[in-house]
């Protein structure tokens, strides 16, 4: 399994990601800036969090506009996974990889804490290594991960098993629509959650919960 | 030539921004403001082609970048 990052202007968890899969894959991944077209032969390709372009005009609407964004839609039709964390996530869905939208959090203010994720749908590439329903502890960190999408998108979301994630136990921290806090696209090889997962991967970190979605990742 | 997009929220979509706006009028004493919503206005210089492509070239602008439809309404008028 081959894994690379993307990295635009304005990311600053590119590293935790880097070192997330190079700890769980063996291996470390390509890194690839913006304005290269070119993304080498891999088998999952990642876009991390911060703040691209400073957030400008939409949180995630510049980068998503970007010329390598245009070969990680050609590689996600031809099957190649896709995850976008914070950032990469609000990214994925300005460009359209995956439905919705994030919003300023409904309170406001930036949340930077551990919430408890549900995982929602089990059986697939990036969550099989949890159980349908675990309760698993996260950390976020975001200013704009308010999910929202408009009635009948979300009929369509609920109703294929695209919602991957829901904060439970009433941890929402921004005002989700459906506590949802990460989605699929339909054919679900594309992922976009706002959690950081890259951050709970070993004792050091005070838990491993995001290791299983790694582990699951990188050994398909 | 000169176009000016107005970018708003959809109705129905949730403006905290806003809400936290119509708070602070409340609180210096505006009281009759209702419901307040933000948005966006862009100017720009489009240089010199006609009315009706230049309408058409801001549209596209609007649809690829400067709103995003799943959550924004947006209105352009045109200007000599």
């Amino acid at each position: 399994m081959k894994a690379a990052v993307v990295v635009f202007p304005g990311l600053n968890r590119d590293r935790d990601m880097i070192a997330a899969l190079t700890k769980i894959g063996g291996e470390a991944p390509a890194v690839v800036w913006h304005k290269d077209a070119e993304i080498p032969k891999v088998d999952l390709i990642v876009i991390p969090g911060g703040f691209s372009y400073g957030d400008y005009l939409r949180v995630g609407a510049i980068a998503a506009r970007s010329p390598v964004m245009q070969t990680i839609r050609e590689r996600a039709a031809q099957g190649v996974k896709v995850m976008g964390v914070c950032n990469g996530f609000q990214i994925l869905s300005e460009s359209g990889l995956v439905p919705g939208v994030l919003m300023r959090n409904a309170s406001l203010r930036f949340v930077c804490r551990e919430v408890k994720l549900s995982v929602e749908n089990a059986d697939t590439d990036f969550t099989r290594g949890y159980a349908q329903g675990q309760i698993i502890r996260c950390p976020v960190a975001h200013h704009d991960g308010n999910y929202f999408a408009d009635a009948e998108t979300l009929r369509a979301v609920e109703g294929n098993g695209q919602v991957a994630f829901r904060y439970a136990e009433g941890t929402n921290p921004n005002g989700s629509i459906n506590d949802i806090a990460g989605v699929f696209n339909a054919s679900r090889n594309v992922l976009g959650l706002m959690p950081h997962p890259e951050n709970l991967i070993e004792a050091a970190h005070g838990g491993t919960d995001g290791r299983a979605l790694f582990a699951t990742l990188l050994a398909a | 030539m000169k176009a000016r997009v107005t970018v708003t929220l959809k109705a129905g979509v949730l403006d905290p921004q806003g809400q936290a706006i119509q708070g602070s009028l409340k609180g210096l004493g505006f009281s009759g403001v209702g419901a307040v919503r933000q948005g966006k206005v862009f100017d720009l210089e489009i240089g010199d082609v006609d009315a009706s492509q230049a309408e058409a070239n801001v549209r596209a602008m609007c649809e690829k970048l400067l709103a995003n439809t799943v959550i924004e309404n947006y209105t352009i008028e045109i200007t000599p």
